[in-house]
């Protein structure tokens, strides 16, 4: 009976082997890549804003604190966003005619509040608290990265559960003196090591990785 | 007599059965094997035998009916089926039990028999592999199904993952979960490693080139050479002695879903032994309630003989009593334990809400069987089919009994329940009834249902009877 | 499928019939062996019935589930397509937006709760509460610690209230003949009626309002009536027998309430009273009664009989509880009189054989002891209460007779209707009562509404009155508006509203000033006004806002009336001597105004467990002459008129006798509370409103009730650990004697050292009267859904804690009656916990057994696993999570489940989570008591104690540490951190047995 197959076909029967391989293997690598690329996590992407609200203008050029905008950042779970009024202390005298703060004085005549794009989003079922990292000594810039050199607003961690078990497993690594909370710009010393033993001793800092911590 | 050769399949005469100390008809010589069981796969379609057109309709339409039910499932949730608290599994959970065990018996003929030399597994090894690798995707299926939110049930795998969490070790489940897929793969390799043969022999005769085409491809280029073969043989030796612990495994396993627990009627020692026992007994109920048919619909009534009947009848009739000692037991334990719990668990079995599924357990897997002693049962076909089919319904009853009938009273009264199936739970066990039969029915069409090779060195054996001794004692 | 019958070994022996045989039963309690421990007469999940209306795929669960199934199909799609969202293991984060204040409110910091202090009435009486406000939601309701009526604690209904706010079946227009109209037109229209009015001198106009003690209101009241001399007044409080005022005017001349301090008491005999449940001052006389109940440190305890028709939650921990039917409590209470030397009219009934015990009792305790008269007893068991009270010298120390705060010259609904029916009304205003549905259907109210020209209905709903007025106007909740109320000692709250009314929802005050030709003022400025012209002297802003602030204005409370001469007993009718049909606001939903409280309705009524329904309680005794069944269809007819509802065989209910509870059965009261159970109201009388007599017969039908426990055998276990006090005494450790608990060091694993925090909770039974506040406060503390009775009925109820109930003894006719609340119990050694393959279920660092909701695949093995039954399982989407009022209400420190997750008690974590936080920030540690679990806070007797084991001085340590702590199931060495206090039983010596444990 004749040959049923040419000669080649035993290379094809070899490749098709490695294809299959190689094709899981990418597949995924790919998912990989993407669960962690920004294209999920949205880290250094900076959304769409009502206003172009640059916070390298106003905490790095006019020096405003943190504490002026997101006032509860210290005594709730909730740092605050700055009603309309906060902006408008400025604004109804400086840039008052400026087209950018237009939305500003639309807002403060037709009390419709301002509809800003969610930066920093956790899930539903996560309870994150602003003011026991802030009083533990976890700096605004140890999550939020140097808003003072952001025009516009983006995230610069994943916000992964990963990225957070991180620092409750280790939290030397991270904190920082009180003093030193609302300093952006802040830099780890090179004593990070002792200095951070130092201060979790200091502030009572207990490592929390119970899932409650979060999950409720 | 001779029989003649390339014989057309739907005219062939009613060929008797040679007795149940033949393991194969008289007058086959290596063409008729091939041509035999060849035929059966390649006769066109227009002389298909009527019987296997409509089982396999009938099973297609519960395989739809399977589809329903899982959209139902899924778009509404489990509380469609009759699960609650405290009865937090039901069918699906029976159902996976019962077609992981009904799995057992493939593997067990093909590897443990092969060790064992049993010259009687050939003609039946090729069909109940399949018949293992089918029953264990219906059992599969219900791990996944039974979950409240299936589209997460990847998270049983370990896997790097920006949560930091891995599956929780300790869990029975999670060791499901690897005890499962390795067997699947495993059987699916045994299974396929055995076909490349066969797959050849029927390249060689297949009538038209696609079909040669597709089992040539499928055949991997196996040329029948020495090389081949005495690979071959290494690696199917291999295989049998990799796939035979996973045998005991994968039930004993399977038995820790319910041992490890704390619940009165599943917390015991003696699950592991009885589990596989059950396992294997079920496994061979199942492989004669479909080779008795397809032996006389097919006429391969010389080559599946009264021996091999015979030889799964005492099969079943051995681990049967195996699994009778089980039920001994855990009554012995439940009253002789003295533990409150124990001993109400296994009144409310004899006496509860449902002691019938109870007594009709005993009835279906003790109590019938039994008659697989006399000789006469044995080689009456007939009657053995009867029998394997209760013995699938008890083993069916005793997962029930297991699961539900311990969940609805366990320790705190305030909080006993009852379990009623929904008519979703049904579509489901049903459906994957349906699945298995059709993809039976697919596998006789398709590929050849019996070992051809293995049988030719039957012949072999036969004609060469000293080197048939030589093999043996090697 | 058999029965199985009460001890284990009978199951054997079970005659296999339908009908559970109650001789049988009977015979073998009899027989006495051990205490036999059981439940439900009708083992219903072995009944073909209930098998198959489970079986049943797809029943119309349209008004039993709030929120219906096809309003949910469109999240059930997309819960699959999420499932697909899963399935791809990366997806992008949805674009979300965030909002901020244009004019942020000064005191408010978003993320942190606001609690404002107002009140809540109920039959009138306030409550003070506290409530939390979430960015001026208010989200879930808590007693307020300072006032008399409440003591912290609060009933079921406050906690639901919350619910009934953002019902989304609340009226939101006004209605005019049907007609969407508005509050505008509505004040158009109204006012031109008032000024007719006015030119009439009021002639034609009726008011009718609910039992009030509302000053601005009563005030109102009295003005108009001034004004308008032929304007009449009338009152409808359905649930309320109105011979309780009755025979305190009698005593005190005039408006007056009988106060009792049950924290004097030594023996209190209640004549078919629920005392600690039901009444205006329940909840104070809860708290006295359960601190006097103290067994432990030597204490005595107080001893209570209870006689009784119905058994009630506070004849549930009675020491002697002796059924009687409730027409024959008069002339028991009489015969109590004579045996305590009250000059008493002959009842001519024989005296029972205990009543001498129990007068000895009385008599040796002078000064010491109350006889309480049942809320729904006629005048002359009150005034008989009195005069035995007086006898014995109890008045002035135990009982007190106060001023009464209550609207007083008012007329009652039979008034009405006769004046309706006489043509004198030609403008009715129907100020939130629901006559049309709940006037005695003796009355025939309904064809008397109609000869009214005018009707004008105030109403939160559009309900079966609604439907017969011209105007219909939605009712502001209590939690919108602002009024105030007095308690039963006269105690004043501000109600102040937390929220703006939802919809275009009014007060009483607003729709009267209409009438008053002031359409233009607000309830604020009423309420304000009034107290403006009351409180003088001193700075009016400063006392309002002190009175806001602490929820009640200082110096308000009534004096106590020295009431002089005894009063004369009256002559008594003769008891019903066939069968008696007793009336009952029923436990859960009342009068039936909160029958669309979807909580409500699912929560398990005490003793039945039953939800979803009411029935028709009847004693074993009955239901075995009349081989009635569970169930079973009974048509009960009452002076011609009759109403069919399933049979509930009830043990401890008194003989010849039935019980029939009100509030069901409307016709008109949203998806929830519409068309469920039956309606009795159409059988009540007009003069004997609580019992009258009448005949039962069986329907030959079978109706499916969905009850909570399924089981009634015990199988020789314990749960719950009883003894005497006598034995106490011998063996204070008597839960523990028999069997001691197990080795600490009995598991394989090193012994974890819990440092810093160890949460534990212990529950006292001898306390717990099974009053199931905590179940509801939970499930508003903790977002629990509401599944339906359907769902029920499979058994998939979602209640974190629960409330067993136990009967036991060896009298099935008057059985000993147990109460046990279980939630999860924090097992250091968690059998749930080993068998999650995903971790799901985990032990905090402080012994916490954690359930991750979000980690969850829903196996349901830990459930499996589970020997306490405490987690629940979301068989579908049961939260609802697309009606945009309901999500007002969650409280937002708790997720909403999904579908396929397991949740269960948590024991509050939110609130452990918070104090951490707030004590860490001021660097210190939580103190005893600075964490309140839902279910603790709320309970009226405060059965539940909650805190930090490692801290030896904190109440739970204590507890845990005396001789009658206990764990549940302590042999399978689970080492539970809730554990309990075994109840102890005051048995009077002189009549030991009859409610003895053998």
């Amino acid at each position: 009976m004749p040959q049923l197959f040419r000669p080649s076909s035993n290379t094809i029967a070899r490749l098709s082997i490695v294809a299959v391989i190689l094709l899981l293997g990418s597949t995924l690598a790919l998912a990989y890549i993407m669960d962690r690329g920004p294209w999920t996590t949205s880290v250094r992407v900076a959304p769409e804003q009502p206003i172009p609200f640059s916070h390298k203008h106003h905490v790095k050029d006019d020096g405003i604190d943190c504490r002026y905008c997101h006032t509860s950042v210290e005594t709730s779970g909730f740092a605050g966003l700055p009603p309309t009024e906060t902006c408008m202390s400025c604004h109804s005298q400086i840039w008052n005619n400026a087209s950018v703060t237009q939305p500003i004085r639309d807002s403060w005549a037709s009390g419709q509040s301002i509809v800003w794009t969610r930066v920093h989003k956790l899930p539903d079922f996560v309870y994150f608290n602003h003011s026991i990292h802030l009083n533990k000594g976890i700096g605004c810039s140890a999550c939020h990265g140097q808003v003072s050199e952001m025009p516009l607003m983006y995230k610069v961690n994943t916000l992964n559960m990963n990225w957070c078990v991180n620092c409750h497993r280790n939290p030397a690594a991270y904190i920082r003196p009180k003093s030193e909370i609302f300093n952006v710009d802040y830099v780890y010393p090179a004593n990070q090591a002792e200095l951070g033993a130092k201060l979790v001793k200091e502030y009572h800092v207990n490592s929390l990785t119970d899932c409650v911590t979060c999950h409720r | 007599m001779a029989l003649p050769e390339n014989p057309n399949l739907i005219e062939l005469p009613e060929i008797p059965d040679p007795g149940p100390d033949e393991i194969l008809g008289p007058g086959h010589n290596y063409a008729t094997v091939t041509d035999r069981i060849a035929g059966v796969v390649f006769s066109p379609w227009s002389r298909w035998p009527g019987k296997w057109w409509i089982g396999a309709i009938i099973a297609f339409g519960f395989v739809n009916l399977l589809m329903l039910a899982m959209y139902v499932l899924f778009f509404r949730g489990i509380g469609v089926w009759g699960v609650n608290i405290p009865i937090g599994w039901g069918f699906a959970i029976i159902n996976f039990v019962w077609w992981i065990g009904i799995g057992h018996a493939g593997t067990l003929i093909s590897a443990i028999l092969f060790l064992l030399r049993q010259d009687w597994r050939t003609s039946i090894n090729r069909f109940s592999e399949a018949m293992t690798l089918f029953a264990v995707a219906c059992a599969g299926m219900f791990p996944i199904l039974h979950l409240g939110r299936p589209w997460l049930a990847y998270w049983l795998f370990p896997y790097p993952n920006s949560m930091w969490l891995w599956p929780q070790p300790r869990s029975p489940l999670e060791w499901d979960v690897f005890a499962v897929s390795t067997y699947g793969t495993v059987s699916l390799v045994f299974w396929y490693i055995g076909l490349i043969p066969d797959l050849a022999s029927l390249r060689d005769t297949a009538p038209h080139p696609w079909q040669q085409k597709i089992y040539g491809i499928l055949s991997l280029g196996w040329r029948g050479s020495a090389v081949h073969w005495s690979r071959y043989q290494k690696a199917y030796l291999l295989l049998a002695g990799l796939s035979t612990p996973l045998v005991l495994s994968v039930h004993t396993i399977v038995s820790f879903d319910f041992a490890i627990s704390i619940i009165p009627g599943w917390h015991t020692t003696i699950f592991p032994p009885y589990f596989v026992a059950g396992a294997i007994y079920s496994g061979f109920a199942m492989v004669l309630t479909l080779i008795i048919p397809l032996r006389s619909w097919y006429n391969m009534r010389d080559l599946i003989t009264l021996r091999h009947i015979d030889a799964a009848s005492k099969f079943m009739l051995g681990t049967g009593l195996i699994v009778a000692y089980g039920y001994a037991m855990e009554a012995f334990f439940a009253w002789y334990s003295g533990d409150k719990y124990e001993s109400f668990m296994y009144w409310n079995r004899m006496t509860g809400p449902y002691a019938v599924t109870y007594w009709l357990l005993i009835l279906c897997n003790i109590t019938l069987p039994q008659a697989l002693w006399s000789r006469r049962v044995r080689h009456n076909i007939g009657l053995v089919w009867v029998i394997s089919l209760i013995v699938n319904v008890g083993m069916w009853l005793e997962r029930f009994e297991i699961v539900v009938t311990s969940l609805t009273r366990d320790f705190v009264p305030s909080s006993w329940g009852t379990y009623i199936p929904t008519k979703w739970d049904w579509a489901t066990y049903t459906g994957t009834l349906g699945f298995f039969m059709l993809l039976i029915f697919l596998f006789v069409r398709m590929l050849p249902s019996i070992s051809i090779f293995e049988v030719r060195e039957v012949v072999h054996h036969q004609s060469h009877p000293k080197a048939t001794l030589a093999e043996k004692q090697r | 499928m058999k029965q199985s019958l009460i001890p284990l070994e009978s199951l054997l022996e079970a005659p296999k019939k339908d009908a559970p045989d109650l001789q049988a039963i009977r015979e073998k309690l009899a027989s006495g062996r051990g205490p036999a421990f059981w439940r439900t007469l009708d083992e219903a999940a072995e009944t073909k019935e209930l098998q198959e209306y489970v079986e049943q795929e797809f029943p119309g669960l349209s008004g039993q589930i709030p929120q219906g199934v096809d309003r949910r199909s469109l999240l059930k799609v997309m819960a699959a397509s999420l499932a697909m969202a899963g399935a791809a293991a990366c997806t992008k984060l949805p674009k979300e937006t965030i909002v901020p204040y244009v004019r942020q409110p000064e005191n408010l910091i978003p993320g942190l709760p606001l609690f404002y202090a107002t009140a809540m009435t109920s039959g009138g009486y306030a409550r003070g509460v506290l409530v939390e406000s979430h960015l001026n939601r208010p989200t879930k309701v808590e007693g307020n610690p300072d006032h008399p009526a409440s003591l912290g604690s609060t009933t079921i209904f406050e906690q639901a209230s919350v619910l009934n706010l953002y019902d989304p079946d609340r009226s939101e227009t006004a209605l005019h003949e049907g007609e969407i109209s508005n509050w505008a037109t509505f004040t158009g229209a109204f006012s031109t009626e008032a000024q007719d009015i006015a030119a009439r001198k009021g002639e034609g106009l009726a008011i009718l309002t609910g039992q009030t003690t509302s000053p601005t209101l009563i005030y109102q009241m009295t003005t108009l009536q001034s004004q308008y001399p032929g304007a009449k007044w009338y009152i409808h409080e359905p649930g309320v027998n109105p011979a309780i005022s009755g025979a305190a005017k009698k005593i005190a001349g005039k408006n007056a309430f009988v106060a009792y301090d049950f924290s004097q008491a030594d023996v209190v005999v209640s004549l078919d009273s629920d005392f600690l449940n039901n009444g205006p001052a329940a909840l104070a006389y809860a708290r006295q009664f359960s601190k006097k109940r103290s067994v432990d440190n030597g204490n005595t305890p107080v001893r209570l009989y209870a006689i009784e028709s119905t058994p009630t939650v506070s004849g549930s921990i009675a020491d002697h509880r002796f059924p009687v039917k409730s027409s024959a409590i008069p002339s028991i209470a009489y015969q109590l009189a004579k045996a305590c030397g009250v000059n008493a009219p002959d009842s001519g009934a024989a005296s029972p054989v205990w009543l001498n015990a129990v007068a000895q009792d009385l008599q040796n305790s002078k000064g010491q002891c109350i006889v309480v008269a049942g809320e729904y007893q006629p005048e002359s068991v009150h005034l008989a209460a009195w005069a035995i009270n007086s006898a014995l010298g109890n008045v002035g120390k135990t009982v007190r007779l106060l001023e009464g705060v209550e609207a007083d010259n008012t007329h009652g609904i039979e008034e009405l209707t006769g004046d309706l029916n006489a043509g004198k009304v030609e403008v009715l205003v129907i100020l939130d009562s629901n006559p049309v549905y709940s006037a005695p259907g003796a009355l025939n109210f309904v064809s008397a509404i109609r000869k009214a020209r005018l009707v004008v209905r105030l109403g939160q709903f559009f309900d079966e009155t609604s439907r017969y007025s011209h105007w219909h106007v939605p009712a502001a909740h209590s939690l919108e508006t602002w009024s105030d109320a007095r308690a039963f000692d006269g105690t004043t709250t501000i109600i102040q509203p937390l929220i703006a009314p939802l919809y275009e929802n009014k007060s009483a005050h607003e729709l009267l000033s209409i009438l008053m030709a002031k359409p233009d003022q607000s309830a604020h400025d009423i309420v304000k006004g009034y107290w403006q012209s009351q409180l003088k002297g001193g700075d009016f802003d400063t006392i309002w806002k002190t009175s806001l602030h602490d929820g009640w204005i200082a110096g308000k409370t009534v004096n106590t009336i020295n009431a002089g001469g005894t009063v004369a007993l009256p002559n008594l009718q003769p008891a019903i001597a066939d069968l008696e049909v007793v009336f009952r606001p029923d436990p859960t939903i009342g009068d039936g105004s909160w029958a669309n409280n979807g909580w409500l309705q699912e929560l398990p009524k005490p003793q039945s467990k039953m939800t979803w329904d009411n029935t028709v309680a009847i004693s074993p005794k009955d239901a075995q002459r009349m081989n009635v069944t569970i169930g079973d269809m009974l048509k009960v007819i009452v002076n011609g008129q009759s109403a069919t509802g399933p049979a509930w065989i009830l043990p401890g209910h008194a003989e010849n006798s039935v019980t029939v509870y009100l509030g069901y059965g409307r016709t008109a009261s949203g998806k929830v509370g519409t068309g469920i159970g039956y309606d009795a109201y159409p059988i009540q009388q007009v003069n004997t409103p609580w019992n009258a007599p009448g005949t039962i017969s069986k329907t030959g039908e079978h109706y499916r009730l969905a009850n909570v426990q399924e089981t009634q055998t015990m199988a020789g276990r314990e749960p719950v650990r009883a003894t005497d006090l006598v034995e106490y005494r011998k063996t204070p450790n008597f839960p523990t004697a028999e069997e001691p608990p197990l080795d600490k060091a009995t598991t394989l694993y090193p012994p974890w050292p819990y440092e810093g925090y160890k949460w534990g909770m212990t529950i006292d039974l001898n306390v717990c009267t099974g009053c199931s506040a905590c179940i509801i406060a939970c499930q508003a503390e903790n977002n629990i859904a509401v599944v339906g009775k359907d769902q029920v009925a499979r058994g998939r109820h979602m209640h974190w804690i629960r409330v067993d109930r136990y009967y036991a003894g060896n009298d099935i006719d008057n059985p000993e009656i147990y109460n046990q609340p279980v939630p999860c119990m924090h097992c250091e050694d968690a059998p749930c916990e080993v068998v999650c393959p995903v971790a799901a279920t985990v032990h905090s660092n402080e012994g916490l057994n954690e359930m991750v909701y979000n980690r969850c695949v829903g196996t349901r093995y830990c459930s499996n696993n589970c020997p306490y039954k405490v987690r629940r399982f979301n068989f579908y989407l049961y939260s609802d999570w697309n009606t945009e009022s309901l999500r007002g209400m969650r409280n937002p420190d708790v997720t909403v489940r999904s579908r396929g997750v397991m949740e269960k008690c948590s024991y509050c974590i939110q609130r452990i989570q918070e104090s951490k936080i707030q004590t860490e920030k001021e660097g210190r540690s939580i103190r005893d008591g600075e964490v309140v679990t839902a279910c603790q806070q709320v309970c009226p007797t405060q059965a539940i104690t909650f805190g930090n084991l490692n801290d030896k001085g904190s109440a739970v340590a204590r507890k845990q540490a005396l001789p009658r702590n206990y764990g549940l199931l302590d042999d399978l060495n689970t080492r539970p951190r809730t554990t309990y206090l075994g109840f102890v039983r005051n048995s009077n010596e002189a009549l030991s047995g009859s409610t003895r444990k053998s």
